[in-house]
């Protein structure tokens, strides 16, 4: 599968929800059940995310200086430091511990 | 009570806040190995934060080969704008065309802004400023990040790894309001780093979701209505 393929195939997917919200009759899906289920899903994806972005390498478990990376961006999104400056901050740091550190 | 002008402003704002989001996408998707044009085609096409960064996340921690999980996942964060699209869909009577554009702009922030107006109309207009302001910022600035991710030769050297992580501690962070998020996204983490050795790359991150929903369902978390 090459990437521009996947990039449309994605774009529709994600694109399908949207519009299906927008057609379907309302009392169909109107189910705080299912609600909550979906945004459990939302949860548990993106944390399965911080999971490989923050201790996986090649396929293996890997501690390196992203670990401290993370645990600042915990600590400035529960300060509710912006977005952007947080990711920056955190970029600072895991760069800060490879070059003086070498982690 | 909120102003027509009070709305436009609160949507403007909320579209330069979130389209900054984009540079930091911008310049991951290109490290991720995209090119500007890919990258571009996912912010204009998807348009969707989450999935955006889980697609280029997936690509990036698994190559060419990870192609089809990078779509499952990112289709699967999707699901929460099908459901923002019902509760909106009844404001906007949206018709004909403008029906399927108002689909592409249903995200987050338009439906977070038109849900917090108390008069419909003031929910109509927050919704079409603020996703079109969003989605205008959030255009330009990929491809800002594009441009500045393509400078870069090693992306750990500066911290681009450790970048994607905290991209996704900060969405995920605002959703763990009480125990059961906190617990689900406890054993997603898990789950994610246990399965990567014995699973191909993509798939880790649908087994965190797969483990989400079997908890969402069995332990049935208390409905805050």
């Amino acid at each position: 599968m090459t990437i521009w393929l996947a990039v449309i195939i994605g774009s529709a997917a994600v694109y399908s929800w949207k519009i299906f919200g927008h057609l379907v009759p309302q009392r169909l899906m109107n189910n705080p059940r299912l609600l909550q289920v979906s945004s459990m899903l939302t949860i548990a994806l993106l944390a399965g995310l911080v999971g490989i972005q923050a201790f996986v390498s090649k396929g293996q478990f890997h501690a390196d200086a992203r670990i401290p990376a993370v645990l600042v961006a915990v600590l400035l999104t529960i300060l509710r430091v912006p977005f952007v400056i947080m990711v920056i901050v955190a970029g600072l740091v895991a760069a800060g511990c490879r070059y003086f550190l070498g982690w | 009570m909120h102003s027509g002008a009070n709305t436009k402003a609160t949507s403007v704002s909320v579209g330069v806040a979130t389209g900054l989001y984009g540079i930091s996408f911008g310049a991951l998707s290109s490290v991720a190995g995209l090119d500007i044009w890919q990258t571009m085609a996912l912010s204009l096409l998807m348009f969707s934060g989450a999935s955006q960064f889980a697609f280029v996340g997936v690509v990036a921690a698994g190559g060419v080969a990870s192609l089809p999980g990078a779509i499952v996942s990112s289709w699967l964060l999707g699901v929460r704008n099908g459901f923002y699209a019902i509760r909106i869909a009844p404001l906007l009577k949206a018709r004909g065309a403008k029906r399927f554009m108002a689909a592409q702009l249903t995200i987050d922030e338009s439906t977070g802004v038109a849900l917090s107006r108390e008069e419909t109309k003031e929910s109509k207009l927050g919704f079409w400023w603020t996703g079109a302001a969003v989605y205008v910022f959030w255009n330009s600035l990929t491809f800002v990040g594009a441009l500045v991710g393509q400078q870069i030769g090693d992306p750990s050297q500066w911290g681009l790894d450790a970048v994607a992580a905290a991209s996704f501690v900060g969405l995920v962070w605002p959703r763990l309001v009480d125990l059961a998020s906190r617990t689900i996204a406890g054993v997603a983490v898990v789950v994610a780093v246990i399965a990567s050795p014995f699973v191909p790359s993509g798939i880790p991150v649908l087994l965190s979701g797969l483990a989400g929903i079997a908890i969402a369902i069995f332990i049935k978390p208390k409905v805050d209505s």
